[in-house]
């Protein structure tokens, strides 16, 4: 034990602060104040845990902030350099960053890979989510919700490398057998992928804000002699909409900003898809896999910062707009 | 009384804290004073990663004081960590360019020095079914390059299964030693045609084409997997004779498309880093080449 709490046990009754109001005489004249007397040690050792505490609170705003500080200049001398129009970064398909003959950066191929995935993956996690969400709040008793909601929890646990892993391996033998496709890693595999991976989020989010719809409800649609699914369907979901939203929409933001599995299962080919089973890359993906080898301070090193800020500012409205859903429920 | 036990409480965190702040100042300070072992930091080329991987256990029978930490990403992965200072030795399936020559010397103030410790017959290969027996470098570029003219088999007057027609090119990212290696001297230094399923490693191309009968790829000899994929015949040329990526003829330097790989360092290599490199290159190094399928060098080239 340090010193200073061993001399001063903190149960000694000096340290109890009492103050004693002072009243205030009509005539003006105040009365003597007792001060408070408590030891420096543990006013200071307060202060200092107040401290520490504010620190963290506001460290996540600070460690956002220096990110995408960090991230924007080392992007800022190629967009503000005149070498890379913003269009042509945006609305171009051909990603040539190392030829020896013409250098061009587009990223649109691989904006449409990220969507098109992200697109894919909640046509499947979505019914399911909230399915399972559903399920889990209201139709299921209380042993298969505990068991279910352990599974589900591992299913979060497991690295986004294992996931790529299947889709590569897996997934990818069982799409070619399925739908006759040429090759099985593809928009497809990277969307079941990714539904996996944001099922647990969508689940546990969306039974929360079910649950929090007041039981006054339940017991007044009951009384009024609805099945369950007519108070699921006509009651429960209206009532919990902004919160189930903020639980899908958190999804999709799990899958934008997923990298590794997407990188494994996607096929990494600069491609517009025109169906589920064509390969695609992802912006994620792109940044992964080229990074490593861009030189410092080339300009393929700082167009591969520009597309993060391009990510940063796609996830940055996905969350917002979760954030505003979520604010929708408490107002209600 | 609540004011109470919020205050026993903060002067007890706050113990706690000093304890455990303690614990690990003291925690780091036994962790680097007990670190004696030498390391070797060896990162690059995907090709070479097994063959690095199996020298450093090797390596560890021979001398148990040196620890040898090999990782993959690529050759440019590599090259990048040596310019930056970060590793000892760069694994690399193709050649330092000029500019990475000239920015490892404006970092460093050193020169890079350029081993070569193996050679690899660069493998196309295809599905096993696929009754292709052989290809020239002509229609490898006409297949990969930006405005190539061959996109299916039958143009190359092959007759696949109904469905599998299309060529599914399977290439591999830019940061690869063997992606530059085939756009220099197969490409003629023309860019890759955009579409085309970027791998991030030599097996995962193996394994991609394994599982795709429409497929074509390119890897290491060392990837190959007899019963899953085939290692087609390259001529220079149609009409020419093609050749069998073997090991004889890549010494006899007859095969079309066959490559040194190299390890480089910052200067000259001094202490373990220098018997390390001296060992890959003795006999008993040698030996773990030709285990992992590669080509060895010639008797008059090893070290004693």
């Amino acid at each position: 034990m340090p010193v200073g709490a061993a001399n001063r046990d903190p149960l000694e009754p000096e340290d109890i602060a009492m103050p004693v109001p002072a009243p205030q005489g009509s005539n003006g004249f105040s009365f003597a104040v007792r001060q408070a007397t408590r030891p420096l040690w543990t006013v200071c050792g307060e202060r200092l845990l107040t401290v520490l505490i504010y620190l963290c609170g506001i460290s996540a705003i600070i460690f956002v902030l220096s990110i995408f500080i960090f991230v924007f200049t080392e992007a800022a001398p190629v967009l503000f350099g005149g070498k890379l129009k913003l269009s042509q970064f945006l609305f171009s398909t051909e990603w040539y960053p190392t030829s020896e003959v013409n250098v061009r950066y587009g990223v649109l191929a691989m904006i449409a890979g990220t969507f098109a995935v992200t697109g894919v993956a909640m046509v499947i996690a979505v019914p399911f989510g909230l399915g399972a969400a559903i399920y889990l709040s209201e139709f299921c008793g209380p042993k298969v919700k505990e068991t279910l909601k352990i599974v589900i929890e591992l299913l979060a646990a497991i690295p986004s490398v294992v996931w790529g892993f299947i889709g590569l391996t897996i997934m990818s033998r069982l799409i070619v057998y399925f739908t006759g496709a040429p090759v099985g890693v593809n928009v497809l595999n990277a969307g079941i992928i990714i539904a996996l991976m944001s099922v647990p989020i969508i689940v546990s989010i969306g039974e929360d804000a079910l649950k929090a719809v007041p039981d006054s409800y339940r017991e007044a649609a009951i009384a009024l002699g609805v099945t369950k699914w007519q108070l699921t369907w006509r009651v429960l979901l209206p009532a919990s909409k902004n919160g189930l939203l903020a639980a899908v929409l958190l999804g999709v933001g799990r899958g934008v900003g997923e990298t590794m599995a997407v990188l494994m299962a996607t096929g990494h080919a600069v491609h517009i898809p025109h169906s589920p089973l064509d390969s695609v890359r992802t912006l994620t993906a792109n940044i992964a896999a080229e990074l490593g080898e861009a030189p410092a301070d080339s300009d393929h090193y700082r167009v591969l910062f520009l597309t993060g800020v391009l990510l940063f500012v796609l996830t940055f409205i996905v969350n917002l707009a979760a954030d505003l859903a979520i604010r929708g429920v408490k107002k209600q | 009384m609540t004011k109470k036990c919020l205050m026993s409480w903060s002067t007890r965190l706050g113990a706690v804290t000093c304890l455990s702040a303690g614990l690990l100042l003291t925690g780091c300070g036994g962790k680097s004073g007990g670190n004696k072992q030498a390391a070797i930091q060896v990162k690059g080329s995907d090709t070479m990663v097994n063959l690095a991987g199996d020298w450093a256990m090797e390596y560890k029978k021979v001398n148990p004081a040196v620890e040898i930490e090999v990782s993959g990403g690529g050759s440019g992965v590599g090259i990048a960590a040596l310019i930056k200072g970060t590793i000892d030795i760069a694994d690399a399936s193709r050649n330092m360019k000029p500019a990475e020559i000239e920015q490892a010397k404006k970092a460093s103030g050193k020169e890079p020095k350029e081993f070569i410790v193996a050679y690899d017959a660069l493998g196309i290969y295809v599905h096993k079914d696929n009754p292709i027996n052989e290809i020239s470098t002509e229609q490898i570029a006409e297949i990969y390059k930006e405005g190539g003219t061959i996109t299916k088999w039958s143009d190359l007057g092959i007759k696949m299964p109904a469905g599998s027609d299309e060529i599914i090119r399977v290439s591999r990212q830019s940061s690869s030693g063997t992606y530059e290696f085939l756009r220099e001297h197969v490409l003629k230094n023309k860019d890759f045609k955009l579409g085309s399923r970027d791998m991030n490693g030599s097996k995962e191309v193996v394994e991609l084409v394994a599982g795709t009968i429409g497929a074509i790829g390119y890897s290491g000899m060392g990837y190959n997997e007899p019963g899953k994929v085939k290692m087609l015949k390259v001529s220079m040329k149609k009409g020419e004779p093609a050749i069998e990526p073997s090991v004889a003829n890549t010494l006899n330097k007859s095969y079309p498309i066959a490559r040194s790989l190299q390890v480089y360092t910052l200067g000259e290599p001094t202490g373990e880093v220098a018997k390390y490199i001296n060992w890959t290159m003795t006999d008993a190094g040698q030996k773990i080449v030709e285990q992992s399928g590669y080509v060895p060098l010639a008797p008059e080239l090893r070290k004693k």
